[in-house]
């Protein structure tokens, strides 16, 4: 705590495009009222002042290479609640696309024959490295579950995160289901919290929040199957955000 | 004279980059922008993707510019594969690029470019101290948000843009209500002209090579042909022509550079070269502002910002209108007319021109991807501005050149995340 008895939180970013930040800073625009219960002491995108003192650490971004481990575990050390903030530190998400082709020929393909000048290894989630105590889902983060999020940590209750499939808010919202528009979507298996955002604006469900923690597989692949969808297709939308997810488990199947 | 400003990680920009300055005896000996940021691959993971997940795998390059790289990866596909945009929607992509335009223009210069000139290290003082340019500030950003969100969903990673393009359509009263917001916030842009007008830019003169986007009738954000102040000219497809990159052995960064030893692209690149498409409105702030073309203190570059949010607000008003009047018709993407196909797209994003290069096969998926990233173009750029900035700036005491040197940074507003693909430094 500081002085003035207000926690003190800092942010942090790795393997990310840092737009969860930038929805920190979107979410201050309805909740102004956010800086006076709380004491930000780093924040690099957004500010240069820099404090190493702090409660309650967010981190963007996936781990994507050995040298970043330290720094994470630093953070783990001197932070009492460290959260995910998104997608990348949440699932590893796009940034484990790169884990569907040899890691060399990646490498190769990008940086041409200086290709091992740059250290890298397969992308993954924060949880992969450290111990994390929430998670903030989402690919950005829903700006107004981050408000709730902070609240209850302010008032150290557990973060209000859905444990039930994005159809439910679909249904709420009227829309038509991607099935019926012929469309393959993982609302079924994926976690709620965004207000089925990507269906509302005519676009699949892509899992960017990840699986709930008892997807129907049963109920998913007699949906799948009757779609009539070729495996391809599945595949695809099942490795956008959650090739890590997929390959733990084809790797646990054996 | 011996000193070395280290500034390990400068804040406020985008991703993470380091300045390495060292004099010698009063001789500058370093002087480096090192890229830090961890590599993230993109163009090898669009390898084997449909093409119409393209646009959702790239808006992840980067949160801020997020519908920027979506416009260029559609406009890539598109030409690939020979899709033609209705009029609607075409004046929808420039609504919502305009929306960008705005919110990123708008997080530069009040949150990251202004605490400079206030003393203060970041906007969150400025909220005890000048509460109401940052109330003003916040809210021209949630108009620039809203504007993205009535479009597409939201702004960061827009949901309703596809190949030929919208799956979804903002409501006449959404667009009624948007007027209205757009008029009203005249009065929040006019404050922002008079805001910056009084700030005390450093002086600073080095002339380079601007390159932009240039369309005949219009302002160019979408498409166009690559025009240069040394009088290139050519079509987007001939982009390496003008973008030669090229490897310095103390950084894995690709530089870029045309006509002279580096070029320089982003808000004060168009506003050199297409000065004369601005709205009038946008001219007369930049003469408020003190700026004809051709302005070569890059410092000038937040400023250029400033005219350009004029500019947008005041064309992303004719749009709304425009779509008032026409009406809004639901309507399928326009169809694709041949595969496998090779396309380039354009854009002018926030920073500067970004191309997105496909080539797309019989099945639909993609065999070649080459992203270039405003901000690889101007580091090249930066490291000679630095070069001529330091000598100015080497009398003064460490923590106010240090400054100098992190003003000169962020004047170019870079964004690393997005320039890593080629980006990094070895130590």
């Amino acid at each position: 705590m500081s002085a003035n008895g207000k926690p003190k939180i800092a942010f942090f970013d790795f393997t990310s495009c840092e737009g969860c930040q930038l929805t920190v800073i979107d979410s201050l625009q309805d909740h102004p009222e956010l800086l006076n219960a709380v004491e930000i002491v780093q924040f690099r995108e957004a500010m240069s002042e820099k404090g190493e003192d702090y409660q309650i650490a967010f981190i963007e971004g996936s781990c994507t290479r050995q040298s970043d481990e330290a720094r994470l575990k630093a953070i783990r050390e001197q932070a009492d609640i460290v959260v995910a903030l998104g997608a990348c530190a949440h699932l590893a998400g796009v940034n484990a696309l790169k884990s569907l082709h040899p890691l060399e020929e990646v490498r190769k393909y990008v940086y041409g024959d200086k290709w091992d000048w740059y250290e890298t290894y397969d992308a993954r989630p924060i949880e992969a490295v450290i111990p994390v105590d929430f998670a903030i889902p989402g690919c950005p983060i829903d700006r107004n579950e981050f408000i709730a999020v902070v609240k209850a940590l302010l008032l150290g209750k557990k973060p209000p995160i859905p444990d039930y499939p994005v159809c439910v808010e679909c249904r709420l919202k009227e829309n038509i289901c991607m099935y019926t528009k012929g469309k393959v979507c993982l609302g079924p298996v994926t976690r709620a919290g965004c207000g089925a955002i990507c269906p509302t604006y005519g676009s699949s469900c892509e899992a960017c929040r990840g699986f709930i923690s008892n997807p129907n597989q049963d109920s998913i692949k007699d949906v799948l199957a009757e779609a009539g969808l070729s495996v391809e297709e599945i595949i695809n939308i099942y490795t956008m955000f959650t090739t890590y997810q997929v390959r733990e488990k084809l790797l646990q199947k054996g | 004279m011996n000193k070395r400003i280290d500034v390990h990680h400068v804040t406020r920009v985008e991703g993470h980059g380091n300045i390495v300055v060292e004099i010698e005896n009063g001789e500058l000996k370093t002087c480096r922008f090192e890229v830090v940021e961890t590599p993230r691959f993109f163009e090898a993971m669009l390898l084997g993707r449909p093409y119409q997940e393209a646009s959702h795998i790239t808006s992840r390059i980067c949160g801020i510019c997020a519908t920027g790289h979506a416009t260029a990866s559609l406009r890539a596909s598109e030409k690939a594969l020979g899709v033609e945009l209705s009029e609607q929607s075409w004046l929808l992509r420039k609504l919502t690029f305009h929306g960008e335009i705005l919110d990123s223009h708008v997080l530069h210069v009040y949150m990251l470019v202004a605490p400079d000139f206030l003393g203060v290290g970041s906007v969150i003082p400025l909220a005890q101290t000048h509460p109401e340019i940052v109330m003003r500030a916040l809210r021209m950003k949630k108009l620039a948000g809203d504007l993205c969100a009535m479009v597409t969903g939201r702004h960061t990673h827009p949901i309703a843009m596809v190949v030929g393009g919208f799956t979804h359509f903002p409501k006449m009263s959404e667009l009624e209500a948007m007027h209205r917001r757009l008029i009203d916030s005249r009065r929040d842009v006019e404050a922002t002209v008079e805001l910056f007008s009084k700030l005390p830019w450093p002086e600073f003169e080095r002339d380079t090579e601007y390159v932009s986007l240039s369309k005949p009738d219009e302002y160019a954000f979408i498409d166009g042909e690559i025009v240069t102040s040394d009088g290139v000219r050519v079509p987007p497809e001939r982009y390496k022509e003008v973008t030669n990159e090229f490897m310095v052995p103390y950084s894995t960064a690709k530089f870029t550079r045309n006509k002279r030893e580096s070029l320089m692209v982003g808000a004060l690149a168009r506003f050199n070269n297409n000065y004369d498409l601005l709205h009038p409105k946008a001219k007369e702030a930049a003469a408020v502002l003190g700026m004809k073309p051709k302005v070569t203190n890059t410092f000038l570059n937040s400023a250029a910002q400033v005219v350009e949010i004029v500019h947008s607000i005041e064309d992303s008003i004719r749009i709304v209108e425009e779509l008032l009047s026409r009406g809004i018709q639901p309507e399928e993407p326009a169809p694709v007319k041949h595969m496998p196909g090779e396309g380039v797209g354009v854009a002018e994003v926030p920073r500067g021109l970004l191309i997105h290069h496909y080539a797309i096969g019989e099945d639909g998926r993609i065999t070649a991807a080459n992203c270039i990233i405003p901000t690889n173009q101007n580091i090249n750029n930066l490291e000679h501005d630095m070069r001529a900035w330091v000598p100015k700036v080497m009398h003064k005491p460490e923590q106010e050149m240090r400054l100098d040197l992190e003003m000169l940074v962020r004047a170019y507003d870079p964004c690393i995340s997005c320039s890593v693909h080629v980006l990094k430094i070895q130590r």
